[in-house]
């Protein structure tokens, strides 16, 4: 292992938290789940499936209620989730390399679905579309070099002042949440306080009647074009980015500079160019994940300001400084907070347990203690989240 | 007489108020290796940091093959020719070795398989372990893996500050004769050493600091045999 002997006082203390961090990563031992526990949840479902199967109509039932499920948990569940990986993606990545929270990542997101929002208007009215996809794909590369430009000037006007007195974390964090406000105000100013809608295109690739119609089951099943779009770019964007970090000498110089500062210094490798790399990716994140969340809802800016929650939770959870981690998160929370405040009356229903009730864990209201709660589990019971990301 | 190929002249430098080298005087030449010893707190890791600018100079000057290189950053002075390996945290834990080293190479990315190849042969544990992430490596050879990186940059002048620390007792003579093998490559080597007795039977230019002087010089044979030195800095 490392020297046992004290480090002098004037080693910069960052570099001591990781000598620590890097110890405790190679000592933990391989965590696993109790194999019982396993087999427990495996009986109960298999009795549940069978009580269910046995009755009359029994089979059908089921397949409504794995349908129900489908249509109003897993697949906003699955979309919500790359949204807020493609977010937490960005935090992670300037929290690994600046080492600071973003908060102003969130309107960055607004800021450059504002851009694609405007440009799509544009394009509407010169008659220009992409068929049955919607415009707001067209329009995505000028969203994404308006939110990377304001990143930049951000970070030449305030990041980089501070980076050169070499402050502390928190006087960045304070700075950025200057930066979230001076952001926000700005996506009001521009294009108001209002809801957009400005996805186009088909709407449905499957339709709640066709599919009823298809299958003949009583539950229908709805799968919009958003979501598709949602899922697909959102891989595509994850595999770049990962290819990028691992296989480029710019993405390995950026893990480089998370690792170790001061020795990425020591290997010629310029500091205020891994800064602005950082920044560009993190804008280019935010602005796609904004402009899938807009397109598969709504955009407005207060939502927006209101997702830095989820996807802080996200980054967190997953590990902060750990890309695999950020998407990780991102699922977990967007499953939990769909999941827990989801009313499961009528498919309970399906499943013979019939209720007055909602069957609802948490009213919608609510979905924001969602993230709380998850957050303070995590930062209770695994505090460098699922993946072991850096803690300073 | 002509300057020594690298030299940190009468440098004085500190912390805060204080100094911690008082005109202090550390020079090496080129496939030569010089050592810095000394007492803990005599300034030697200072030395080290000094020399490679990464502590601003309050007074003195440093001069690479002639050159005065005192105002250069740390990045512009390994692109002139100075590798540094810091006492700690002198690997990419989460890079694997293969990476480490490209790092190393970042600034002149040429030929790196062909340079990755000559260092295997010295630290094969380059070629055995290249996928593993050097985070996981023992601290052996995660300090061969940290001269590496500095190797990859070809640097003129090598500098290593306690190299052997955290490694153990029988691995140190091994490390130590690959530094030899280094410096019989032509290239300088500076070195703070813990082990000094070891490190001044090899060395060919000692220095004893203390309190941020330098208290005696000579060839590390001299040093080894003057009993001042020994009696205070040698045990006996």
């Amino acid at each position: 292992m490392k020297s046992s002997r004290h480090p002098s006082p004037v080693d910069s203390n960052v570099v001591d938290t990781q000598a620590v961090d890097a110890k405790a990563e190679t000592n933990r031992p391989p965590t696993s789940w109790p194999r019982p526990w396993w087999i427990a949840v495996a009986v109960a479902l298999g009795l549940v499936v069978l009580s269910v199967v046995s009755r009359d109509g029994g089979g059908v039932n089921l397949l409504n209620a794995l349908v129900r499920l489908t249509n109003f948990v897993v697949i906003p569940g699955i979309s919500y989730g790359c949204q807020l990986a493609l977010g937490a993606l960005g935090v992670t990545l300037i929290y690994a390399v600046m080492r600071f929270s973003d908060f102003a990542h969130a309107d960055t997101m607004a800021f450059g679905a504002m851009g694609v929002i405007l440009v799509t208007r544009v394009l509407q009215g010169m008659g220009i579309s992409a068929g049955p996809l919607p415009t707001a794909l067209l329009a995505l590369p000028f969203g994404i070099l308006g939110a990377v430009t304001l990143a930049l000037v951000f970070d030449r006007a305030v990041y980089r002042f501070y980076r050169r007195q070499r402050a502390a974390p928190v006087t960045f964090v304070i700075a950025s949440i200057g930066a979230m406000f001076a952001t926000n105000g700005l996506v009001r100013l521009i294009i108001g306080p209002g809801d957009q809608r400005f996805a186009d295109g088909a709407r449905f690739i499957v339709r709640v009647q066709a599919f009823k119609e298809m299958t003949g089951l009583s539950e229908g099943l709805a799968l919009k074009t958003t979501q598709v779009i949602t899922l697909v770019v959102a891989v595509i964007v994850v595999l770049g980015l990962f290819f990028f970090l691992n296989r480029t000498p710019l993405g390995k110089a950026m893990r480089a500079y998370a690792d170790n500062e001061d020795l990425a210094l020591l290997s010629g490798i310029n500091p205020e160019r891994v800064a602005l790399w950082t920044w560009i990716i993190a804008a280019t994140l935010a602005t796609i994940a904004g402009t899938l969340y807009g397109l598969d809802k709504s955009f407005k800016p207060f939502t927006y300001f209101q997702l830095l929650l989820p996807i802080f939770a996200s980054a967190i959870v997953g590990g902060i400084g750990k890309p695999l981690g950020a998407i990780v998160g991102g699922f977990v929370v967007a499953f939990s907070e769909i999941a827990f405040t989801y009313p499961y009356r009528t498919i309970l229903g399906y499943l013979g347990f019939e209720t007055d009730s909602l069957a609802q864990l948490l009213s919608t209201d609510y979905k924001f203690a969602v993230c709380f709660i998850i957050l303070v589990v995590v930062l209770i019971w695994r505090p460098r989240g699922i993946f072991q990301g850096r803690v300073t | 007489m002509p300057d020594p190929f690298l030299i940190g002249e009468a440098v004085t430098c500190g912390y805060g108020d204080t100094n911690i080298l008082h005109g202090c005087t550390i020079s090496v030449e080129k496939g030569q290796i010089a050592v810095i010893v000394g007492p803990n707190g005599a300034g030697k890791s200072t030395a080290m940091k000094a020399a490679f600018g990464l502590l601003p100079l309050r007074g003195g000057a440093v001069r690479l093959g002639g050159q005065d290189i005192s105002r250069l950053t740390p990045p512009d002075r390994v692109a002139a020719g100075m590798g540094f390996v810091p006492q700690t945290n002198n690997v990419f834990p989460s890079l694997t070795v293969r990476e480490n080293l490209e790092m190393g190479a970042y600034l002149c990315p040429q030929n790196i398989e062909g340079r990755i190849e000559q260092l295997a042969q010295l630290f094969p544990i380059l070629k055995e372990c290249s996928r593993q992430s050097a985070g996981e490596l023992s601290g052996g050879q995660r300090q061969q893996v940290a001269v590496a990186r500095a190797m990859m940059t070809q640097p003129q002048v090598l500098m290593l500050d306690e190299p052997t620390a955290g490694v153990s007792p029988i691995l140190v003579q091994e490390l130590f004769a690959k530094i030899q093998e280094i410096a019989a490559a032509g290239i300088a080597v500076l070195i703070v050493e813990q082990n000094a007795r070891q490190a001044l039977s090899f060395a060919h230019k000692g220095f004893v600091l203390v309190q941020g002087k330098n208290r005696f010089t000579g060839t590390g044979q001299d040093l080894l045999d003057n009993p001042d030195v020994r009696q205070s800095f040698l045990g006996g």
